[in-house]
């Protein structure tokens, strides 16, 4: 239409005119520059909705500790030592953390500020995630014209730029480290792709400083040093070895591992632990395939190289097996540790490690978030991965590999459904850029000239193609007809991931939000209030207990001391805490003595029925306990396997720690016309014990819905 | 985006100055603790903040009535801190109240009162059911000890019960408690609360057989010639009780939970506590030398309370009378009461006994500011000054004793402190090679003494990046090998390149 257009033009004008390749590029940019803007924008319904703030619980840390950086800078941050958090066990935070998110948004601030542009910081952190949602879509681009074509590139980039999964741990606020991972991770994998295409040394470095961003920002990068050397393996099995492999993989893997060995927290994992052994097997065994290559050329008698081969596997084999199980005996290779294994074997958290059992995004992935976080892309992926098997390359072969194991985490665990995110919208590009393309030809070529098709000779593709062409009277409609479903479906997708964003994932989840009886909203802000209390009402050497899920936000934002906090590094002071709150009271004050603790903090959902409160997640307390101190017992706090707060509650659940906290003075309140006081809008029963008197502790605090309550340990009797 | 940003000041621990005492102390109703050393400087700053904001706020004033306004605040806070410093330096003031039932008590027991009097204390006798009695007024409390000679009060008189009773001590108040057989359910309330608990049968007395004075003519055997005596010189003074010390009226159990409360005069094995006047019909419920006639408790905040089954102990008769132990042939001209009453009431009203510890210093070794935080296998110097009330003045306290911990969840570290015999307590020890949040820790807890607990918090930090050694002498063979690889791999490069 453009061209018709410019026709009419004086003929100075129309030199302008731009070639179809032109005009092609240009539609290429502009809608790529479309996507990008779209990721960004679609990722602000959280500060639309609520305000400029940092969400959940890891995020607070981050942001603690970019303040920090960008306050004392590297050197201290590096350094940093924090005596205010696991009181008093402290926290080496410089060497326990990957500091790629919080270097990145100091150095985005410092640039904003070298422009002139006055920002706070924690703007910068609240935007970082969109930022780099927006870059990821420029990479989705590249990988995708890497792997198949440019207009699979641009499907890509338009898929993953309002994928749920993705979304989810990208919206603005959501400081995390996966923010910026999933960036890294899909640049790592694109370089490396390109690596392998070309041969290139330059390429393979590059893609060895992403996976050094990659280190310093997630310890996700394990997935990477791990499916690559499979990719590797897969290649060399199905015969696909080239030079441009072995350059490729040598120099990412010697120049990726001395780079990641610079992370403090990463250190010597690289060749010390289990994890990573797969990747250093692979590296030596390409050597070893690259010398058998060179003995092949040398002789030339074949039943001696095979031979030859024979003794040099046997011997590399032994050697390898020999040095692994030296090194495993004498625990210089430490063995794989809980995490990894509960992602290979689902059920291994739960029988063994609490810890991890009890976070939810740890939990295994229902169908429905599956179909909630995918949508179409759930059935345009095994489309795509036939496309893939249809034209096999070293790049399909691998995106194949991204998607298939990261579907299989993902369904292991939820969170990792971030994992599979790009891969599943890179295949499904092919899918659907492929089914449109061919689709389009059909179109084309029937409204062209299908005799000249026909009177081609058979054998070549097209002709085929024409040949069915002419036994299908309505092909060309029902080309039409599955365009327009397919535009319907895309279009949907978009309609679906809006709404998802803007319902589900745009929560702050630090304050709350409810339908009020009359449909309008309500806003429970009980978190910061408790926490602004503690900082303003409470010695600054105070020493608060809380349930490790608060720690970050106590830390960040109420500025005092916790025993235990998000960062799980150390089980049995979160067991001390989880027996603590499953004890009676005066067996609770002992440990709570032998800490130091000034505060109990709790989160109790029973007014407003905010059902992830402290007694839902208080089995979990008693499990982690019972874990290191047997004489918590799991069975003490149930009723025949039930888990009950009202009158049938186990006697020793009724006098807990936990639950005299939760429901002090609550038996006096009438929270639902119509019900009982002391009625539990979450557990919707009438709570069994409501004469609580406490001994040890005192009310100091409770916010306003009752969500945060806050309770003062009092200093031992005086006179006795 | 409007809204609050509440987490623009993260990073400061700078907290709010509080502005309620100021106020208050311009009412000069302030809840003043006479105990505190450093208030007199502190309220003289907190005066003039408060007259800074006057002026401030009353600009269009003249200046010298600010001024004016300035000064009197500056002398009513100097003139208070002043009327606290009225104690000679002494851990205790001197006002004591004294409560009778009855005001012949106060003629019957006059030596003992004598005696306080002499020892510079300013009695206050007043009836238990005085109705204008009043501990404390405009939140101060008027007294700095109290003496209840009033067994048989069943209810004090004005604002105070039993709860006002035992908030003057857990306020850090000292008393003296005298029961006797026929005491009140608000006098054994009172013992109850402070770990002590006398015979239910509210006509019960201590008997003893054996171990009765030689005088009691009745022949009922409840004047007891008591000389079980606690073995601690602080409490009972340097020099021994020789004579036994008369005691008549209800013997009591000190509660085995508590752990703060000290029999002081026992009864002997062949006592028990009954009612003398009935025939026994079952065996007596308190028997034996688990029968306490006079205890002593301190409670945390070392506030001192003594417990006496017997007001007669502290009377004039039994103070001046002589005493002969049954079946001894031994007579003393006086009984050991006079003795005893003036050296434990010395010990309850801390003229003695009572230690102080001021000077809490750490360093690091050949430093002498103290640091914020230590390193790992930092060498550190730790004294403190511990001195001793002598009911005149502070004296250095001398013992081998005293330890300091340094603590994290366990002591990591416990040294004994070395005194140069001038009050000072010192030690040098290196840092454990443990990160993470330490605490000095000195728990000194002696029979008799005030016990002292110091705790300071201080982080230990481990090694900063750029702290370990450069070069480490066992890795030079590695140094050696990966440069001549480099040097190598250079020269053979060289030579492929260009040799021919």
């Amino acid at each position: 239409m453009a061209a018709t257009a410019l026709d009419s033009l004086p003929a100075p004008l129309r030199s302008l005119r731009l070639k179809t390749k032109q005009q092609e590029l240009l539609l290429r940019v502009s809608a790529l520059a479309l996507i990008y803007v779209l990721a960004f924008v679609v990722r602000l319904f959280s500060v639309l909705r609520y305000e400029s703030m940092i969400h959940e619980f890891d995020p607070y840390f981050n942001y603690r500790t970019t303040l920090f950086l960008s306050e004392h800078g590297f050197s201290e941050f590096w350094n940093w030592f924090d005596s205010e958090s696991w009181y008093p066990l402290s926290r080496v935070v410089g060497g326990t953390l990957f500091p790629g998110l919080m270097v990145t948004a100091a150095l985005l601030h410092r640039l904003l500020r070298a422009l002139s542009l006055a920002v706070h910081i924690r703007e910068v952190c609240v935007l970082t995630a969109p930022f780099f949602a927006a870059n990821t879509t420029l990479v989705a681009y590249a990988f995708g014209r890497e792997i198949w074509d440019s207009g699979a590139g641009l499907v890509a980039a338009a898929l993953i730029a309002v994928c749920p999964g993705y979304i989810s741990r990208s919206v603005a606020g959501s400081y995390d480290n996966e923010g910026v991972a999933i960036f890294a991770l899909l640049l790592t994998f694109y370089l490396f792709v390109r690596a392998v295409n070309t041969g290139s040394l330059a390429w393979a470095l590059a893609s060895a400083f992403g996976y050094f961003y990659m280190v310093s920002a997630w310890g996700g990068y394990v997935f990477i040093i791990n499916l690559l050397p499979l990719y590797v393996l897969v290649l060399l099995v199905t015969g696909r070895y080239s030079q441009r492999l072995y350059v490729a993989y040598n120099c990412m893997y010697v120049l990726g591992m001395l780079l990641a060995m610079q992370i403090r927290f990463v250190g010597f994992q690289h060749v010390q632990s289990g994890e990573h052994m797969a990747a250093m097997g692979v590296f030596f065994l390409l050597q070893v395939f690259f010398f058998l290559d060179w003995v092949r050329y040398l002789l030339n008698d074949a039943k001696l190289f095979k031979s030859f081969l024979r003794i040099t596997l046997t011997c590399v084999i032994t050697v390898g097996t020999l040095a692994l199980g030296i090194g495993t005996a004498s625990g210089y290779i430490s063995p794989w540790t809980g995490r990894f294994y509960s992602l290979l074997d689902p059920t291994y958290a739960k029988d063994h490690i609490p810890i991890i059992a009890s976070v939810s995004e740890h939990q295994p992935t229902a169908w429905s978030s599956f179909m909630f976080d995918f949508h179409i892309l759930l059935f345009l992926f095994p489309a795509g991965l036939y496309f893939c098997f249809k034209r096999l390359s070293d790049a399909t072969i691998f995106i194949v590999m991204y998607g298939l194991t990261s579907m299989y985490f993902a369904g292991v665990m939820v969170r990792l459904i971030l994992v599979a995110a790009p891969a599943v919208c890179l295949v499904s590009a092919i899918a659907a850029s492929a089914t449109i393309k061919n689709l389009t030809t059909l179109i084309r070529t029937k409204s062209k000239s299908p005799q000249t098709v026909s009177g081609k000779a058979s054998g070549s593709k097209a002709a085929a193609k024409g040949a069915v062409d002419q036994s299908l009277p309505f092909q060309q409609n029902a080309a039409i007809a599955l365009l327009l479903g397919a535009f319907y479906l895309l279009s949907r997708y978009a309609v679906h991931c809006t709404w998802v964003t803007s319902e589900a994932y745009s929560s702050p989840s630090i304050v709350l939000a409810a339908r009020g009886h009359n449909g309008g909203r309500v806003i429970f802000d009980d978190y910061r209030e408790a926490y602004y209390w503690l900082r303003q009402n409470t010695p600054s050497d105070a020493k608060i207990m809380s349930w490790w899920d608060y720690g970050y936000q106590i830390t960040a934002m109420g500025n005092r001391t916790v025993i235990v906090d998000n960062n799980t590094w150390n089980n049995t002071h979160i067991a001390t805490v989880g027996r603590a709150m499953s004890s009676y009271e005066d067996e609770a004050y002992e440990i709570m003595q032998s800490l130091d603790v000034n505060y109990v903090l709790v989160v109790f959902g029973g007014v407003t029925g905010y059902s992830s409160d402290d007694i839902n997640k208080f089995l979990w307390m008693v499990r982690i306990g019972g874990g290191v101190f047997p004489v918590i017992k799991e069975p003490d706090y149930l009723v025949n396997g039930e888990y009950r707060v009202d009158k049938g509650a186990a006697p020793k659940m009724l006098n807990c720690l936990m639950y005299k906290l939760c429901y002090y003075r609550f038996g006096e309140l009438t929270t639902e016309y119509g019900k009982p006081p002391g009625y539990d809008r979450v557990r919707g029963v009438e709570i069994g014990n409501k004469d609580i008197k406490l001994e040890y502790l005192e009310e100091a605090f409770t916010t306003s819905n009752w969500i945060v309550r806050i309770y003062k340990v009092k200093p031992p009797k005086n006179r006795s | 985006m409007a809204r609050s940003r509440p987490l623009e000041a993260i990073g400061s621990r700078d907290r709010t100055v509080q502005i309620s005492p100021f106020l208050l102390l311009a009412y000069s109703t302030a809840p003043l603790q006479p105990s505190l050393k450093s208030s007199s400087s502190h309220r003289e700053i907190c005066a003039s903040r408060r007259t800074t904001t006057t002026a401030t706020a009353a600009m269009a004033a003249p200046r010298h009535l600010t001024l004016l306004l300035a000064i009197s605040f500056l002398l009513l806070g100097a003139a208070v801190a002043a009327a606290d410093e009225a104690g000679e330096g002494g851990p205790r003031g001197r006002r004591l109240l004294v409560l009778v039932d009855d005001l012949a008590v106060r003629s019957s027991h006059s030596a003992f009162f004598a005696s306080l009097q002499g020892r510079g204390f300013d009695l206050d006798f007043r009836l238990a059911d005085d109705p204008k009695l009043s501990l404390h007024r405009y939140g101060q409390y008027l007294y700095d000890g109290l003496v209840l000679f009033a067994p048989s009060t069943s209810r004090f008189g004005g604002s105070v019960d039993q709860n006002a009773v035992l908030e003057f001590i857990d306020a850090g108040h000292d008393m003296i408690l005298a029961a006797d057989s026929s005491a009140s359910d608000l006098i054994r309330g009172i013992a109850t609360e402070c770990g002590v608990d006398f015979d239910e049968d509210p006509e019960a007395m201590v008997i003893d057989h054996i171990n009765y004075a030689a005088t009691d003519a009745e022949g009922d055997h409840t004047l007891i010639a008591g000389d079980d005596l606690i073995k601690s010189d602080v409490i009972l003074g340097s020099k021994k009780i020789e004579a036994p010390v008369l005691f008549r009226g209800i013997g009591h159990a000190v509660n085995p939970s508590n752990s703060l409360v000290l029999k002081v005069l026992s009864a002997s094995p062949s006592a028990y506590s009954a009612n003398p006047k009935t025939k026994l019909a079952s065996p007596p419920s308190l028997t034996g030398s688990a029968i306490s006639l006079v205890s002593v408790m301190q409670a945390r905040n070392n506030a001192r309370v003594l417990i006496s089954g017997s007001l007669d102990l502290f009377s004039n008769r039994f103070l001046k009378s002589g005493v002969q132990k049954a079946g001894s042939k031994i007579r003393h001209e006086k009984a050991g009461n006079e003795q005893f009453v003036t050296e434990t009431s010395k010990w309850v009203f801390h003229e003695r006994g009572h230690l102080k510890a001021v000077n809490v210093k750490h360093n690091k070794v050949g430093e002498t500011n103290e640091p914020g935080m230590y390193r790992i296998n930092d060498d550190l110097e730790y004294s403190v000054e511990i001195y001793e009330w002598s009911g005149t003045s502070w004296k250095p306290y001398v013992a081998d004793d005293v330890q300091v911990q340094f603590y994290m969840m366990s002591p990591y570290v416990l040294k004994t402190l070395l005194t140069d015999k001038k009050g000072v307590y010192s030690t040098s020890f290196k840092v454990p090679d443990v990160y993470g949040v330490f605490q000095f820790k000195v728990e000194y807890q002696r029979l008799g003494y005030t016990g002292l607990s110091l705790a300071k918090q201080i982080p230990v930090r481990p090694y900063r990046h750029n702290e370990y050694e450069r070069f480490i002498t066992s890795a030079y063979p590695y140094y050696a090998a990966s440069f001549s690889t480099m040097g190598a791999f250079f020269i053979f490069s060289f030579v492929y390149l260009y040799h021919k």
